[in-house]
């Protein structure tokens, strides 16, 4: 059973300062272009506060509320793998050499981040991603290193969006596990449930009071009443197969009819993990840097055969992505790619809704 | 048979070791042995690939190819790749002089099938490049001291002049290997075979097909027919073994750009079982 300790609105500068003073670079949601996204902050003024957003599919808004509250929204364009799994990564270096060349392997030593505000779609999403990059044959020491170096605080969801369907997906809104510290926001103060060893040394300093009943069903009602707001759905049963059954549905082409391959969807997952390794040279050719980057299996020249593409069409670039994400990574990772975070849905400029086209996906061929 | 233990010289992702060029030999138009040493050489010793795995094999600026091994390389250090010059990659490894360096990574996937052999007819199957990954099964057949029921080399090129390591084949013969040979089109003095690689399965000897496994490499539709040719002479879909291609990057399951359903070639292959993947080719651009 966790520890649950309990501190003031007035408090959360102390809680802040308390992380910085740990060594910690603190990484929070701000707010930049009129979208909440996550940025190294200073202070909590650095913060939205009495913020919340509006999305629907392919439509995202900031709303004032009035209040002062600091988490009153759902997730943003970003997501935690951009510091994890930055976008783009040096990992080696070539130098010219009189022969040939020598080689540098780029290991990140990892910055070490706190991340403030981590939703529990996201906590989910994380623990994905360690299965891609930890737990398969080989591992990817860049992003060991970052994840090692960084420090939870996650937050549980008070206001969800209407493109949020982690109860369908078994991600939320609750944290469960997997931070050091798990913040609720009550009508004066925040609960914080401590997930962690580290997480307890980290609050310890601070000597918190313990939370007391009150405080502790206020919490349960804000994540009870979040959970009755998530309206959207998607039936999980038996999906993997179901859609598998249906690779040449005719479905898949009234989708391509409408997506423009843009690759946003993929950009604001928090689990897509595909990537690219691009050559950069000086103006010499002395010294190479190989740099990866963030690829989409919505790129044409992503998957190829004999130096063509081998998914030719739109078609079959979102059937790719959506039987990976849905079907394939259960028989790849042994879980769904999807956490239920509604991204790809807010984020699609011409508003494509995962869970609208798998159900269409599941209906047989009339 | 002994296949040793095949683990990649780091356990790195994307740490490089360097390689010298110490020997290169035209087989075919475009296409050329290359034998390569480790710089280091204690790295060389470590360094053990099973036939059907691949290195990726790095120019500077040009970036990486997958190139299956070739040869065997057991502790002695070298490592012997076939390549067609194909692309950017494959043109800039064509344009090295002997003693230059160039980078690699790896082994890296699961190669052939070669325990338990004892006894078995084995076929082997290349059409036109893809006879490289099976000259190091020929390779390590012939080191195994393993005693089988047969071996047959079925080998497809598009013309005589076509047909990859064609100075090898009377060598095979002297270790007791069947090898036959088909061209698409032939030319003048051409007394052998023409036609597709799979019709010459329809007229080997196959005393029991239960015993026969086959390993096959060459374009999908190629192995796709000699699949089903192998089930027509009564060989059971699990003892036939495809390796598929599709461009690699990263080469550890990381990158996510060789999938096919729900395998990525680079870790779960690139060596399958047909029924593994026989649903899966079935799919256009899946």
């Amino acid at each position: 059973m966790n520890d649950f300790q309990y501190f003031r609105m007035d408090q959360f500068p102390d809680f802040l300062r308390q992380l910085m003073h740990s060594g910690y670079r603190v990484i929070a949601p701000t707010i930049d272009q009129e979208a909440i996204v996550y940025a190294e902050i200073q202070s909590i003024d650095d913060m939205p506060r009495g913020y919340t957003d509006e999305q629907k599919p392919g439509y995202y808004r900031l709303q004032h509320t009035g209040n002062q509250r600091f988490f009153d929204y759902a997730v943003g364009p970003h997501s935690w793998k951009r510091y994890l799994f930055p976008p783009l990564q040096l990992i080696s270096t070539s130098i010219k050499s009189q022969d040939g060349w020598t080689f540098e392997e780029h290991v990140d030593e990892g910055e070490s981040y706190a991340f403030l505000g981590v939703r529990a779609c996201e906590l989910a999403a994380m623990r994905i991603q360690d299965r891609v990059f930890l737990e398969g044959a080989y591992v990817d020491k860049n992003y060991q290193n970052r994840r090692k170096a960084s420090f939870i605080v996650a937050v549980n969801c008070a206001v969800p969006s209407a493109n949020c369907f982690c109860t369908s997906m078994n991600t939320g809104p609750k944290c469960k596990s997997g931070f050091d510290i798990a913040l609720t926001e009550l009508s004066d103060g925040f609960l914080m449930e401590i997930g962690s060893s580290l997480g307890n040394e980290m609050v310890t300093p601070l000597g918190f009071p313990t939370a007391t009943e009150e405080q502790l069903s206020e919490s349960e009602s804000v994540s009870d009443h979040a959970t009755e707001q998530i309206k959207k759905t998607m039936d999980t049963t038996d999906l993997r197969n179901r859609l598998i059954g249906q690779l040449e549905h005719s479905h898949w082409q009234d989708v391509a009819n409408r997506c423009l391959s843009c690759t946003n969807c993929t950009m604001v997952c928090p689990t897509c993990f595909c990537s690219h390794v691009e050559e950069v040279p000086d103006l010499n050719q002395e010294r190479v840097d190989r740099r990866k980057s963030w690829d989409s299996c919505f790129n044409p020249g992503f998957s190829k055969l004999h130096g063509t593409p081998v998914r030719n069409d739109t078609r079959s670039r979102y059937r790719q992505w959506l039987t990976h994400k849905l079907a394939t990574w259960h028989d790849q990772f042994g879980e769904s790619g999807c956490v239920g975070c509604g991204r790809c849905i807010t984020w699609c400029p011409v508003g494509i809704d995962l869970t609208v086209e798998v159900a269409a996906l599941c209906e047989e061929e009339p | 048979m002994n296949q040793g233990t095949s683990v990649p010289t780091s356990n790195s992702a994307w740490k490089l070791h360097e390689i010298r060029l110490i020997s290169r030999k035209m087989e075919i138009p475009i296409v050329e042995t290359f034998e390569f040493e480790f710089v280091d050489s204690a790295v060389g010793q470590q360094y053990v690939a099973r036939a059907g795995q691949f290195n990726m094999l790095y120019i500077p600026g040009y970036g990486e190819a997958a190139i299956s091994t070739s040869g065997v390389s057991q502790n002695t250090g070298n490592i012997e790749h076939t390549i067609r010059q194909a692309g950017n990659v494959t043109n800039a490894i064509f344009r090295l002089e002997l003693g230059q360096t160039l980078g690699c990574r790896g082994p890296y996937g699961n190669g052939w099938p070669l325990r338990d052999l004892e006894g078995k007819h084995l076929i082997l199957i290349g059409g036109g490049i893809g006879m490289a990954p099976l000259r190091s099964v020929i390779e390590s057949l012939k080191q195994s001291g393993c005693s089988f029921l047969k071996v047959t080399i079925l080998i497809g090129g598009r013309s005589p002049e076509a047909l990859l390591y064609s100075a090898e084949y009377d060598q095979w013969r002297s270790s007791g290997f069947e090898v036959l040979t088909t061209v698409d089109h032939s030319t003048t003095g051409w007394q052998g075979n023409i036609g597709v690689v799979p019709s010459l399965l329809d007229h080997i000897e196959l005393s029991d097909p239960n015993a026969a496994i086959v390993m096959c490499c060459g374009p999908e539709v190629m192995m796709n027919y000699c699949a089903l040719a192998a089930i027509e002479r009564g060989i059971p879909e699990d003892q036939i073994f495809f390796s598929l291609e599709r461009h690699m990057n990263c080469a550890i399951g990381h990158c996510g750009r060789c999938q096919l359903g729900s395998y990525f070639l680079c870790t779960n292959g690139p060596v399958f079982r047909y029924n593994q993947v026989k649903e899966l080719m079935k799919i256009p651009e899946l």
